[in-house]
């Protein structure tokens, strides 16, 4: 009787799930609660709730919500890169019977969070976050078309984040790899409630990618200032209007396919079972037609990234506008037809394969453009060597030879040979961290001034950026040598002890970007303690070229207090060389959107139903989902949205900004 | 190229850099909801696709020609047309600036909603009962899941619409409440291509 009445209340759920046997997760667990105890402590004694709650997580200011995704990138970076560090330790002494700290079942939990935080809760909030900030400044607009679906976008982006973290210390989290392909993904090999974590992270923070992507897009087909015509968009909006158009043509794959394997796990359909007719394969498949769109969703934007970085600190336009852009359209397309060269070995033929193959190569022809522009810009250029040039040309270098690893894999025979060895594991990781994360920390470095007025220190910048680079060459061109001798990836100890060494090396490497990133935060720190040394009062510290170079740093609420024409993709720039004289009077009201907390409360709510429905404790699923669809509609009975800023305050803000500009 | 990097320095004359007037952005909603719409058809693309895969799958089960009750799921299949069209009769009321008539027709178009999902149920119903349930077969799995996904749909356009009613008769025909009106009606006649789409290539096709 008590059994039937603690499952009817607690579902799976009993005591047995805490891990408080694993004596890592007991560490992690009394660091994280330490830690999370004090920020609290510190936030309640400062008295600055009432603060963040009104000023920032109901804030429907892009602005806000664009930091705000990378604040989150950054706290889920910490994590994921925790996760990559002990798994190189663990590699690196698992040899001669010693079996590390790390039990397989544990491992494989490692290297699934890994992967999957690293994507969907690391990279995509840092480019999210980068796209929200600047694409309505760039484009002249107050703000997003749908500033609410903004603000709730990114609690749902969070919600997820939630939901993954729980796992580390109630129940555990998929053993399956970060794609969690069926079988092992299916309710008879994985009974467990790893998978179901997975799945409802992903599905929850899915929604707020997908509406981001729908807002963006509409944002900048409609609201662009009055003369950008699409062809003078800045090459940064254009790169981020084609990853959401990849997020929006993509991500509802992932939405549907997920859907099918919580159905065969919790209905007990056949999609990719085993038996009565389904297919592992069409899993195998769906989940790449989402997945390889993907890594353009994540690359893209930080092309255009380099693009606004290279141009402004190689004081020149950039290189072959419109090549890039239709490079940039063509890298779109090409990435809905290449998705099979993650599964040559499937046995699909030499036809099929060939032809994934040749498209897959083709991808190189219009990267390899860009490449030559970004030289190009930079040739005769009067370079200046900031701290997010360095990681520009770090990337460029780093990039290319993760594009040539990915062109061999690219050949189905040499891929047969090189599957899931850990040279396919250098590769990605070579593209990701040579392309994704340097791009990322370029753009921070390069908008940090614009989002807060002063400027990241450049000494620990540099520090980052060479520990970044030397740290990722010693930690994954080892991988390229073991996986050319056939070192699978995904082991937890290894026999034969001559590869040993190559994984102390790669550990080593590890060991440097611990230390980038650790001056990365250093970098941040020292930042805000000498804020007033890098202060920048005229709102254009790298003498940019760019519309939101325009504004004041940070900019005001409204963006802009009188909406730009626009004749050049280079605006900002050509306002310079035309005689722009700011405007000082005639200032008008401005419309703008409310805050309002409901983005925030449905998140929240999605997190109980996210976690009800793991662990099977169906009232609380029921309740949760009554309440979000009570609160949704709440909301829509909410007709008063807006108001006006008057335009006494606009002038006072702007009167501010002209006291700091030097007199012309 | 070093024409680029010789911009005149000099004011040039004539040159507006900013609009002394505010500026009105053309409403975004409808583009919006069209892209919205497009990434929902995906989901259903993906449906489509999986009953293409696995649509044959009986796994020693019943089949499509054995199951599939084609009068029922004509009349069905009129319950969901006829509900576009008095939609599209609510929307003339709309225009018009009829309130009354505006609310009766979404009732109408309710109705035949709720019809249709009702029929819907009574379909799937009977099919759990002769053992043919989702978790019979591959096939099944996937004409459930993708039929089913269309109930929910609608579902969701029916809870909608009676929130829209009440909103209606409170507030009135407001901006935001035709806004409203105008986004349901394409996701309501969006759910009608979709079923027709489910209509020929499940139900007909099965049967055939």
């Amino acid at each position: 009787m008590t059994a039937d009445w603690t499952s009817l209340l607690f579902g799976k759920l009993t005591l047995e799930a805490i891990p408080y046997h694993e004596p890592i997760l007991v560490v992690t667990f009394i660091g994280v609660a330490i830690g999370g105890l004090t920020v609290l402590g510190a936030l309640t004694y400062f008295r600055l709730w009432g603060y963040l709650w009104k000023e920032w997580f109901t804030s429907i200011d892009h602005k806000k919500i664009g930091i705000m995704y990378i604040v989150f990138a950054i706290i889920m970076l910490l994590r994921g890169f925790a996760d990559a560090l002990m798994m190189r330790f663990q590699q690196a002494i698992a040899f001669n019977g010693n079996e590390g700290y790390f039990p397989p079942h544990h491992y494989d939990q490692v290297f699934t969070a890994h992967g999957v935080i690293m994507i969907f809760f690391v990279a995509m909030p840092f480019v999210t976050g980068l796209m929200n900030f600047v694409v309505p400044l760039q484009i002249g607009a107050r703000d997003v078309s749908f500033p609410f679906l903004n603000n709730f976008s990114f609690w749902m982006t969070v919600a997820g984040g939630i939901i993954v973290m729980i796992s580390l210390f109630v129940g555990e989290f998929a053993k399956t790899g970060w794609l969690a392909y069926p079988p092992l993904s299916d309710i008879t090999y994985s009974p467990d409630v790893g998978v179901d974590y997975y799945i409802w992270g992903l599905q929850i923070a899915g929604i707020g990618t997908l509406l981001s992507g729908v807002n963006l897009i509409a944002t900048i087909l409609k609201m662009r200032a009055p003369g950008m015509s699409m062809m003078k968009m800045p090459i940064f909006t254009w790169t981020a209007f084609c990853t959401n158009i990849l997020i929006v043509a993509a991500f509802p794959v992932l939405t549907a396919v997920l859907a099918l394997l919580t159905l065969d796990r919790y209905v007990g359909t056949h999609f990719f079972t085993n038996t009565d007719g389904g297919s592992a394969m069409l899993y195998v498949n769906l989940i790449w037609i989402w997945g390889h769109p993907e890594v353009y969703i994540l690359v893209l934007p930080v092309f255009g990234v380099f693009s606004e970085v290279v141009s402004t600190f190689a004081r020149k336009r950039l290189f072959g506008y419109t090549s890039m852009v239709y490079a940039t359209v063509v890298i779109t397309i090409l990435s809905y037809i290449v998705w099979l060269h993650h599964f040559f070995t499937m046995g699909s033929g030499a036809s099929v394969n060939s032809f994934f193959g040749i498209t897959t190569m083709i991808i190189s022809i219009p990267t390899g453009a860009k490449m030559f522009n970004w030289l190009f810009t930079m040739y005769h250029g009067r370079i200046k060597y900031e701290v997010s040039m360095l990681w520009t040309i770090g990337f460029m270098v780093t990039f290319v030879i993760g594009g040539m690893t990915g062109v061999l894999l690219a050949v189905p025979p040499a891929d047969f040979v090189l599957h899931n060895s850990l040279f396919l594991i250098a590769h990605f990781h070579n593209v990701i961290i040579g392309g994704v994360v340097f791009g990322v920390f370029a753009g921070i470095n390069f908008w940090f001034p614009k989002a807060f007025g002063f400027r990241l220190n450049a000494f620990w910048g540099k520090m980052s950026f060479w520990f970044w680079l030397i740290g990722f060459y010693f930690a994954f061109m080892p991988l390229y040598v073991l996986g050319l001798m056939g070192v699978t990836r995904r082991m937890n100890q290894f026999d034969d002890p001559s590869l040993q060494i190559w994984f102390i090396i790669a550990a080593f490497g590890a060991f440097l970007i611990l230390l980038g990133i650790g001056s990365f935060i250093i970098q941040i720190l020292y930042s805000i303690w000498k804020r007033d040394e890098l202060r920048d009062e005229t709102g254009d510290p790298w003498n940019a070229r760019t519309l939101e170079w325009s504004t004041s740093s940070p900019p005001p609420a409204y963006n802009f207090a009188f909406t730009p024409v626009v004749h050049d993709v280079d605006e900002w720039w050509f306002m310079k060389q035309n005689g722009y004289k700011r405007p000082l009077s005639g200032f008008i009201p401005i419309h703008m959107p409310k805050n309002t907390g409901t983005g925030a409360i449905l998140a929240g709510l999605s997190v109980a139903f996210g976690f009800a429905m793991v662990w099977h404790i169906w009232w609380l699923a029921l309740v949760s989902f009554v309440a979000i669809i009570g609160k949704t509609i709440h909301h829509t009975f909410n007709y008063n949205r807006d108001f006006y800023i008057p335009a006494e305050e606009v002038a006072a803000v702007e009167a501010r900004r002209t006291q700091m500009l030097p007199a012309e | 190229m070093s024409a680029n990097t010789h911009h005149t320095a000099t004011p040039a004359e004539g040159l507006t850099f900013y609009m002394k007037d505010e500026h009105h952005p053309e409403q975004s909603t409808m583009i919006g909801f069209w892209i919205y719409l497009m990434s929902d058809c995906l989901i259903f693309a993906i449906l489509f696709a999986t009953y293409a895969v696995l649509g044959h799958s009986f796994a020693g089960g019943p089949t499509a020609k054995e199951l599939f009750d084609l009068k029922l799921v004509a009349i069905n299949t009129a319950m969901l047309l006829f509900s576009s069209i008095t939609y599209g009769f609510a929307m003339l009321e709309m225009e018009k600036g009829n309130k009354g008539l505006l609310v009766s027709w979404l009732v109408v178009t309710f109705f035949f909603g709720a019809c249709f999902l009702g029929i819907e149920l009574y379909e799937f119903h009977h099919l759990i009962e002769e053992g043919a349930g989702p978790w019979r077969s591959a096939f099944l799995s996937s004409f459930f899941t993708l039929v089913g996904t269309h109930g929910l749909h609608v579902t969701c356009g029916l809870v909608w619409m009676a929130v829209l009613m009440v909103q209606i008769s409170k507030f009135g025909i407001n901006p935001a409440n035709k806004r409203r009106l105008m986004t349901l009606s394409m996701f309501w006649h969006f759910l009608d291509v979709i079923w027709i789409g489910v209509f020929s290539f499940v139900y007909l096709m099965g049967v055939l």
